[in-house]
């Protein structure tokens, strides 16, 4: 079980993985994660579910190297194993007809944004994907990101790739050049906050995938639990996709720093 | 052979009715009650993995043994939700015979040096002891319990049951807690193909990440598995019915009889301000990441927060749990804040007793109303409103009442909130057709366990709420029997 098949590195510190796991991959659907555990002493952290293969029984992870846990999974090599894998998990995206929709990703957030817009493509919608990063190098998935949709737009901190600016600045564009119905962000939590920010200014709906701290990603817990619209959810069974315009990311950026100094030692 | 006629025919063996004559049961209630062994209350306060209870000595489990008056018509046995033959396993103590007691005791239970450790017998089997009505203690019967299975464990002589022959009816389990593994054994013995199906990467449930290390220790939950594992049952890991694989599969698969233990996972809030500070969290985040995934470990990957002056909100088994682990993790002040007295609190007397001899402060009569926090968002403060009780509610206990203006503000750094959980939703949800409660349990009929679904039975927490670990057991049992009568072609 959850043996590794292939291993790509997108950049330095992010890696795709594809793992077999074939439960998984002919129950999962767009927006479901799973939770992975490396080594008898790993802990357990979610991953959203990239893609997957029902005829190879594979689903593909995709991993950015930020601490000791990430860090052991993208040292493993084809041929390992994944001590865990469990999923799929959390609610599937909500894909329907609505028009166009402006998918917004940034960093590692644009590997679980793919399966989205896939499905918001296949559903019939004019799919317009803007694509965040620091810099050049950092930018992944472009190509794949190309076949799905009907527009992408790069946008690189320092200008060193498409356009120079934030993923808000793109987003922003694209709403004064067009009418857009649905946006859908994921990334680091304070991108999503800016995002909603300014969706919200032009009330376009807009749906957000939280990634916050998790344990064991089933709702026994309530480690990953947001205020959303003054309500306590938990990311891993009522969400992790939320309407962003509800979601207190104050909160969830304080309480994402909750092991920081652990973390860091 | 009926129970009666069996307990009947075990005391009438010749050993049995030599050892009654060997004693009268004057000698025998004279006997006083064996005093259970413990680690220092300082020493064991700083000790995160030692049992507390150091189990019973050969010496004392004899003299134990010689209290119970093997009883005609062993009461004890009816306050025993997994019917073990109590005399019987008793009566093979005192003649010196600790395996065969064991072996008496995995007739009808699974898990007998867990049982021994965490049932609270004070209100089951003790309860109903021939000796209270004469005025004396119960006899001992979860030390017995515990001293013959860890007997048998230490000898490495371990039995495995007896197994029916095979009938080929393969049969599912969905969660291996006290419930599902008290199923699994049952059906095993009987001859079915039995797999049982675990959500996290740990067989145990409730024993493995909720119950810590002091009171029941992982290892010895392992052994009673690994019996479970010998005698033909099958565990899927990491494998979520209703997520991983549906109802529908489970039937492709050809499983067709179907037991729900999912038992009682979601842990309530209070929704009051603050409750999301960092540092505050639920006893099952706290309690998984210590117990489950070993974080006070420094070798594991999983962080925990230790706080320094740390309470614990609310006053059962689990806010006992909580509030001594925090005190083992560090804590120089580890409060329990309850909001009735003393005298409702659900948790065992036992528990209470060690968690104050291990210096724990009962703030009871007190009810949080409002956590404070810094500019980083970790929790600083907890404003409690003070309480005074009224006339009894719903519930036979007497109902708290805020005294107005009687409010106190206590430093903490971290917040434990220990005020029950509810019914896991995932099976209620995947499977089309069940029947379910306001509360969100599984309406099944009483005597069989059997939901509205007709492959389908149910027990422990997912149809009582939250409980306790034997009746969860006795559920399993009784669920067995009745899917048996069922399915026995």
């Amino acid at each position: 079980m959850n043996k590794i098949v292939n291993k790509e590195h997108f950049s330095a510190n992010v890696v795709k993985l594809e793992v077999e796991a074939p439960l998984i991959a002919r129950s999962r659907k767009a927006g479901h994660f799973v939770i992975v555990r490396e080594g008898e002493k790993g802990e357990r952290i979610p991953l959203t579910i990239a893609g997957a293969d029902t005829e190879k029984g594979t689903i593909t992870l995709v991993i950015q190297a930020v601490g000791d846990s990430s860090r052991k999974i993208c040292a493993l090599n084809v041929g390992d194993y994944l001590t865990d894998v469990v999923g799929p998990l959390g609610q599937a995206t909500h894909i329907e007809k609505v028009g166009t929709v402006v998918c917004a990703g940034g960093g590692v957030g644009v590997a679980p944004l793919l399966p989205i817009v896939e499905a918001f493509h296949k559903a019939g919608n004019r799919v317009i994907v803007v694509l965040a990063a620091r810099t050049k190098e950092l930018i992944i998935l472009e190509e794949q990101m190309r076949q799905n949709s009907d527009e992408v737009i790069i946008m690189t901190d320092d200008g060193s790739y498409g356009t120079k600016g934030l993923v808000t600045d793109g987003v922003e564009a694209v709403i004064q050049r067009e009418k857009v119905d649905q946006c859908v962000t994921i990334g680091p939590a304070i991108m999503m906050k800016f995002v909603a920010a300014l969706t919200k200014r032009y009330e376009i709906p807009t749906v957000a995938s939280l990634n916050t701290i998790m344990v064991d990603g089933t709702g026994m817990c309530g480690a990953c639990r947001v205020t959303v619209g003054g309500k306590t959810k938990f990311v891993c069974v009522d969400g992790p996709e939320f309407d962003a315009h509800q979601v207190d990311f104050d909160e969830m950026i304080m309480r994402l720093g909750a092991y920081k100094d652990m973390e860091r030692k | 052979m009926t129970t009666e006629e069996l307990i009947a025919a075990r005391r009438a063996e010749p050993w049995r009715v030599e050892l009654r004559g060997s004693m009268k049961n004057k000698e025998r209630t004279a006997i006083p009650r064996v005093k259970m062994n413990e680690l220092d209350p300082e020493y064991r306060s700083h000790t995160r993995v030692e049992e507390v209870n150091l189990g019973l000595t050969k010496e004392q489990a004899l003299s134990e043994a010689k209290r119970c008056l093997d009883c005609p018509n062993p009461t004890c046995m009816q306050g025993c939700p997994v019917g073990i033959h109590i005399p019987t396993f008793i009566k093979n103590i005192e003649r010196g015979e600790f395996l065969e007691a064991a072996k008496v005791l995995k007739e009808t239970s699974a898990l007998p040096a867990v049982c021994g450790r965490v049932c609270p017998q004070e209100k089951q089997c003790e309860s109903q002891c021939i000796h209270l009505k004469m005025g004396h203690e119960a006899v001992a019967i979860g030390y017995l319990e515990r001293f013959a299975a860890d007997y048998e464990r230490e000898s490495g002589n371990i039995s495995i049951p007896a197994i029916a022959e095979k009938n080929g009816i393969k049969i599912a389990v969905v969660g291996s807690g006290p419930a599902g593994l008290s199923f699994a054994g049952d059906m095993a013995k009987r001859g079915y193909e039995v797999t049982v199906f675990e959500a996290l990467h740990e067989i145990g449930g409730v024993l493995k990440y909720g119950i810590p290390e002091f009171r029941l220790p992982n290892k010895i939950v392992d052994v009673e598995i690994d019996g479970l594992r010998q005698m033909g049952v099958r565990f899927e890991k990491d494998c979520i019915v209703g997520k991983t694989i549906s109802y529908e599969d489970l039937h492709t698969y050809g499983f067709k009889g179907i037991f729900v233990a999912s038992g009682a996972g979601l842990p309530n809030f209070m929704n009051i301000p603050g409750e999301n500070l960092v540092g505050v969290m639920s006893s099952n985040e706290y309690l998984t990441r210590v117990n489950l995934m070993d974080a006070a470990n420094p070798e594991s990957d999983t962080p925990v927060l230790k706080g320094k002056h740390v309470a614990v909100i609310g006053g059962g088994n689990t806010a006992m749990d909580s509030v001594r682990t925090a005190r083992r993790l560090g804590a120089e002040r580890a409060m329990i804040v309850y909001r009735r007295s003393e005298e409702e609190m659900p948790a065992r007397l036992e528990e209470v007793k060690h968690a104050k001899e291990e210096g724990v402060e009962f703030l009871t009569l007190h009810n949080p109303i409002e956590y404070i926090g810094d500019e980083r968002g970790r929790v600083r403060q907890m404003r409690l409103q003070k309480m005074e009780l009224g006339e009894p509610d719903a519930s036979g206990r007497r109902r708290p009442i805020p005294i107005e203006g009687a409010i106190e503000t206590v430093d903490v750094d971290e917040v434990i909130v220990s005020v029950g959980v509810s019914p896991n939703p995932l099976i209620p949800h995947a499977f089309q057709g069940l029947d379910i409660s306001k509360k969100g349990t599984i309406v099944v009929e009483q005597d069989t366990m059997r939901s509205a679904l007709p492959d389908v039975y149910a027990g422990g927490d997912i149809v009582r709420g939250g409980a306790t670990v034997i009746l969860a057991m006795g559920d399993g049992r009784k669920a067995a029997a009745a899917m048996d009568a069922q399915l026995r072609p």
